[in-house]
């Protein structure tokens, strides 16, 4: 009896101190937002803010985070649906084609995402140069399929293997092409599938930061993250507009993350577990 | 399978396996191409002459890169270990069957969903000399024994690795998870039977079984360690006197800032071979699971 108390008083207190770990540190930093600066800098802290909301405003009027904002949505955007594009394609062949053949070629995708950015990036902003794709949304949409899909292809590729090969073959005796039976068929039924794949590559082309660094250095195209990192102030900080920033880009990621949580959870250990 | 039916499945992939190889194998030979020349971006006049492994050579002898290296290992042996052991904790709690549970694995994500750019800037105002409330837990309101954290050469790697452990601890726990997910619960019901207690069980049955997962995790995590980048650029800018300037970020700063296309990528191409001995390990392991699985 006393044991089984002690035993839930101790999950209990795991479970308030995973919760703090993960939360505690980003609501503080986003409470800065809804203070203003003489708060954000006071000793010892001021725990309540004042709900001032004037770093949103200056944020939004000063420092034109809309502009930014829009730049990510329309490249994380793009380059997802590019990606769910070619990895849906990618991901059904893969399931249908000899399991032998498939597994090398799944392993040779994998070992696309383990390359490090560095090594890739001098060719990678030569080439935009030469292009002329430098500062355009295309030059880092590009870019951000390719990193993004090994994890599409891996996660659709599972997903479509679990689909009967009868499905297909009837949609054909009804007289659908090959893709036709593809789109009408397979791709309706994988919508979780497809769901998840999706969310991942949302979330990493909308936090990537390194290549959007290079490749947009004209303030114009940059996204959020290039914007958040280059932050500057005229003679502080500006603590107060950096966390309404930080706030507006990670609200869509945490809404989802609430939403979604057990796609991304399952969602992710396929990449590296699942079979 | 008839033959039209391969031909038909191979053409699907050409689309996918086409970006691939022109936005992540081509730049990588070329990469190694590149890192046998001397390329300097803002002087096109002085052309792109052939030097051989002079670039190779140049880079044994540079005290900075070497202290890069080192600087690198060390950032990614210590995050690397506390994000398992962190993992190996998370990944019990939330594999526990309670009520709030989608509500605690939805807390643990969101870490791993902000923006490391974000988690950077946070950090870099927690770790404030003036005002951070890491120094106020710390010192309290005595402000006269705070620590610059990120403007000590001895703090500021500590500080980093910090941010990095709390950025990607939940990562660590989900890959865990998915091993802790397929021990099947009859295990610990006979083990219970039979009188095993708490660290018994976890000993003998969860231990052993989630090995490989743990495997995948350190390998895995151990690779994205090597590209830590946004943290340093944001927090440090690789200082004080390259305390924080890990290999990502040198190279960038060589390529990019200073303009030595050339010698940039001969570090790359290092920072590249270390990378793809763990990556082929990781590949190996993950790819012979997928095999078992689908016989």
């Amino acid at each position: 009896m006393m044991k089984g108390f002690l035993k839930k008083f101790l999950f209990i207190i795991g479970v308030f101190l995973a919760a703090g770990f993960s939360l505690a540190p980003f609501l503080w930093f986003v409470l800065s937002a809804f203070k203003d600066q003489t708060q954000i800098t006071a000793i010892p802290p001021q725990w309540l803010p004042s709900f001032s909301m004037e770093s949103f405003s200056s944020a939004v009027t000063r420092y034109g985070i809309i502009h930014y904002l829009l730049n990510s949505a329309i490249v994380a955007g793009s380059a997802t649906v590019v990606t769910i594009t070619l990895g849906t394609v990618a991901g059904y062949a893969l399931a249908r084609l000899p399991r032998r053949w498939a597994q090398i070629i799944l392993m040779g995708i994998l070992a696309c995402a383990m390359f490090p950015q560095i090594a890739i990036v001098g060719p990678i902003w030569r080439f935009l140069r030469f292009m002329g794709w430098l500062n355009t949304y295309q030059g880092l949409i590009f870019p951000y399929v390719a990193l993004t899909l090994p994890l599409a292809v891996w996660i659709l590729a599972l997903f479509f293997r679990e689909m009967p090969e009868e499905l297909e073959a009837a949609a054909l005796v009804d007289g659908c092409t090959r893709l036709g039976s593809l789109v009408r068929v397979i791709v309706p039924l994988s919508a979780p599938g497809l769901f998840t794949a999706a969310i991942l590559s949302f979330i990493y082309a909308w936090n990537e930061f390194f290549l959007a660094l290079l490749i947009m250095t004209d303030p114009a195209r940059q996204t959020m993250p290039v914007g958040i990192a280059l932050f500057q102030g005229e003679h502080t900080i500006p603590w107060g507009e950096i966390a309404a920033a930080s706030f507006i880009t990670t609200a869509p990621l945490i809404f989802m993350v609430l939403l979604f949580q057990r796609r991304i959870v399952t969602g992710l250990s396929a990449g590296a577990i699942k079979g | 399978m008839t033959r039209k039916d391969q031909n038909f499945y191979l053409g699907l992939l050409v689309p996918a396996t086409a970006v691939l190889l022109l936005f992540i194998a081509a730049p990588i030979v070329h990469s190694i191409f590149l890192s046998f020349h001397r390329i300097i971006i803002g002087l096109p006049q002085l052309k792109t002459p052939f030097v051989g492994l002079d670039n190779y050579r140049e880079l044994l002898n540079d005290p900075v890169a070497r202290h890069s290296f080192w600087i690198t290992i060390i950032f990614v042996g210590t995050t690397t270990f506390f994000e398992l052991l962190i993992g190996i904790l998370l990944a019990l709690l939330i594999h526990h069957s309670f009520p709030g549970r989608g509500a605690l694995r939805a807390c643990v994500l969101i870490p791993w969903a902000i923006p490391t750019v974000v988690s950077a800037q946070m950090w870099r105002f927690l770790f404030n000399d003036a005002y951070g409330v890491i120094n106020y837990v710390i010192f309290g309101a005595n402000t006269s024994q705070y620590i610059p954290w990120l403007a000590l050469p001895s703090t500021a790697l500590l500080s980093i690795v910090a941010a990095d452990i709390w950025k990607t601890s939940s990562f660590a726990a989900l890959l865990i998870l998915a091993g802790l997910q397929v021990i099947p619960e009859e295990l610990y019901q006979a083990a219970k039977v039979d009188g095993a207690v708490v660290w018994q069980r976890f000993l003998h049955i969860t231990w052993p079984l989630i090995r490989p997962a743990l495997l995948v995790a350190l390998l895995f995590r151990t690779i994205d360690a090597f590209r830590v980048f946004d943290l340093a650029f944001v927090m440090t800018q690789g200082g004080p006197a390259d305390a924080t300037n890990v290999l990502q970020l040198y190279g960038y700063k060589k390529m990019f800032v200073e303009g030595w296309m050339g010698y940039g990528s001969a570090i790359s191409v290092c920072i590249f071979i270390m990378v793809m001995v763990l990556a082929i390990a990781y590949v190996r392991m993950v790819g012979r699971r997928l095999l078992e699985a689908s016989v």
